[in-house]
């Protein structure tokens, strides 16, 4: 059994932000890095399929990104992956971009699973994973709760949480992708003696292959206009609170 | 131009995105064609036919309930006989469990969660928030025959009058499907809470730090006469039951006094509070984007606050 899960380092912006030259994305001294949480999701939902069903299954970690992404990499090969590759020279990255990228890497290492987080918590596009099983024409599931994979049978049932808690259950014919909603599980925290072996863990590095196609393109990003944005009620705690209390009581009149 | 909206329907009814997304293609002033896809939905034409739609394509699956596979399949057939330079979805759980795929294997251009469109000559201009909402992108599609946008919900005034459009059919033989839909489950609900009718919430997110922090505003919560609602990862943290979750995938609210500590504000949160009456936000965080959506808004300890807001009341 293999299983590849697609991972990301997600950026956050503090409170300012500069703009590169040509205004199509905030460079990148203002970002701070860090494994998507719903990537943790993820990886956490491949090593408890292998210490359930199969010891030997293989667990391959997978991110497109410069060596700033090999952070994110490592804390996954620390949850328990057992190797990781990184694609590098992907110009834009949107969705159809990387998922293409993703998919290019998935079709030569034939997996059984594949997993994403469901969304990033930097872009919230939610939709690498089925962009990665559009090239692969596989099918794909996405937002799981629950998964219960079923090798020999060759599929899985798993529990999607829709608008409101509706839970859909279906089933799914593998190979297939599936994109991994927070709180599925607990992901786990790396041992010393884990982070310590994930240094020794192999993260091989591929170069993106040509693709022309682009989802989109980023003509400028700007820092959007707080015109109605929230009234200040000040900073002294006990003057705030009585300002809450009157606006409530005034409110629920 | 011709924009190709995609009703959206759960358990056999249509869903309110449906009419927002008309709107958005209403507002790029093309012609207007709706897809509805599903089993047996002759009754639902009525409400899909309305203002501003051109053409009304039925298009008749074996399956009753979203299977992504049938989906993509489905749209494939519909994109081959319409050929649209726009298709227009919902982002929403199911459109995003099978829109993505679509783009890609359609050769399309693609972005979600777009909350702003509109023309540019043969081109279509897109915007929609990056970093945590904190910047907006202004997007373009170069060298693509069309582009696939999951449309954020809540933005576009649905249209309902009705319409007067032209309805054709469309039968999509699948391939039997890879995905299969079993059944529906209702969230269980351990906890009796109803949030949604609720007219003050005072809701908490990962701000307050530890569970342990939890009870601080419970008491709090009942001391004012609050129902006390918190955000997802809280949730998913199992400090507090499905049923108090506000958002996307918790419960969309409408109290008249929303209150919230240490809520940052994700998406997925806002899509579930923002019509509440007065919201009133406290964050440690001056860039939390709740104070966006916030009419009233406090940069201060959490703890403090609700020490001196419990003295209020």
């Amino acid at each position: 059994m293999k299983i590849l899960v697609c991972i990301k380092q997600s950026h956050s912006l503090g409170d300012d932000a500069e703009f590169n030259e040509d205004n199509t994305d905030v460079s990148p001294d203002y970002l701070e890095g860090a494994l998507n949480e719903w990537d943790s999701f993820a990886t956490e939902e491949a090593v408890q399929i292998r210490e359930r069903q199969d010891e030997t299954a293989e667990i391959v970690i997978l991110s497109v990104g410069n060596e700033t992404a090999d952070r994110a990499l490592r804390r996954c090969l620390a949850m328990g992956g057992d190797r990781a590759i990184r694609i590098e020279g992907l110009e834009n990255n949107d969705p159809i971009s990387v998922g293409h990228a993703l998919s290019e890497v998935a079709r030569a290492e034939h997996p059984d699973l594949v997993f994403c987080g469901a969304q990033s918590s930097d872009s919230v596009q939610a939709a690498t994973g089925a962009v990665i099983a559009g090239f692969l024409e596989w099918p794909v599931i996405a937002v799981v709760t629950k998964l219960d994979y079923e090798p020999k049978m060759k599929k899985a049932i798993a529990k999607r949480e829709l608008e409101g808690g509706l839970i859909d259950l279906v089933e799914v014919d593998t190979p297939a992708v599936f994109t991994i909603q927070s709180g599925i599980n607990s992901p786990r925290y790396a041992t010393l003696r884990a982070i310590k072996q994930a240094e020794r863990k192999d993260i091989s590095v591929v170069e993106a292959s040509r693709f022309s196609d682009v989802g989109y393109r980023v003509r400028r990003m700007f820092v959007p206009p707080k015109a109605n944005g929230a009234e200040l009620l000040g900073a002294n705690v006990r003057e705030v609170a009585r300002k809450i209390s009157a606006i409530v009581k005034e409110a629920l009149k | 131009m011709k924009a190709l909206v995609v009703a959206e329907l759960l358990r056999g009814e249509v869903q309110e995105v449906t009419w927002e997304l008309i709107a958005a293609a209403r507002s790029l002033g093309c012609s207007v064609i709706v897809a509805l896809i599903g089993k047996g939905t002759t009754s639902l034409v009525d409400r899909i036919n309305v203002a501003g739609v051109d053409e009304l394509f039925i298009v008749s699956v074996e399956s009753a309930e979203f299977e992504s596979d049938v989906h993509r399949q489905a749209m494939q057939a519909v994109y081959a006989e319409v050929k649209p330079q726009v298709i227009l979805m919902g982002f929403t759980i199911n459109s995003i469990g099978y829109g993505p795929a679509l783009a890609a294997q359609l050769g399309l251009g693609f972005a979600s969660d777009v909350f702003a469109i509109r023309r540019d000559g043969d081109g279509i201009i897109a915007n929609r928030a990056f970093y945590g909402g904190k910047v907006v992108g202004e997007l373009e599609f170069p060298n693509v025959s069309g582009v696939l946008l999951l449309l954020r919900r809540g933005i576009w005034e649905p249209v309902k009058e009705a319409g007067s459009a032209v309805t054709r059919q469309l039968v999509v033989n699948c391939e039997s499907g890879r995905t299969r839909h079993l059944e529906f489950q209702e969230a269980t609900a351990e906890d009796q809470v109803d949030i949604s009718s609720a007219e003050f919430l005072l809701c908490v997110g990962r701000g307050i730090g530890k569970k342990e922090n939890l009870g601080r505003f419970e008491q709090l919560a009942e001391k004012m006469g609050a129902t006390l609602a918190v955000s997802r990862p809280l949730v998913d943290a199992g400090w507090v039951t499905r049923a108090r979750q506000v958002g996307q995938s918790g419960k969309t609210v409408r109290p008249k006094v929303y209150l919230s500590f240490g809520v940052s504000g994700a998406v997925q949160h806002v899509a579930g509070m923002k019509s509440s009456g007065v919201i009133i936000a406290i964050n440690s965080d001056p860039e939390a984007s709740i104070f966006n959506v916030a009419r009233y808004g406090a940069v201060v300890d959490l703890f403090e606050v609700a020490d001196e807001l419990e003295k209020c009341f």
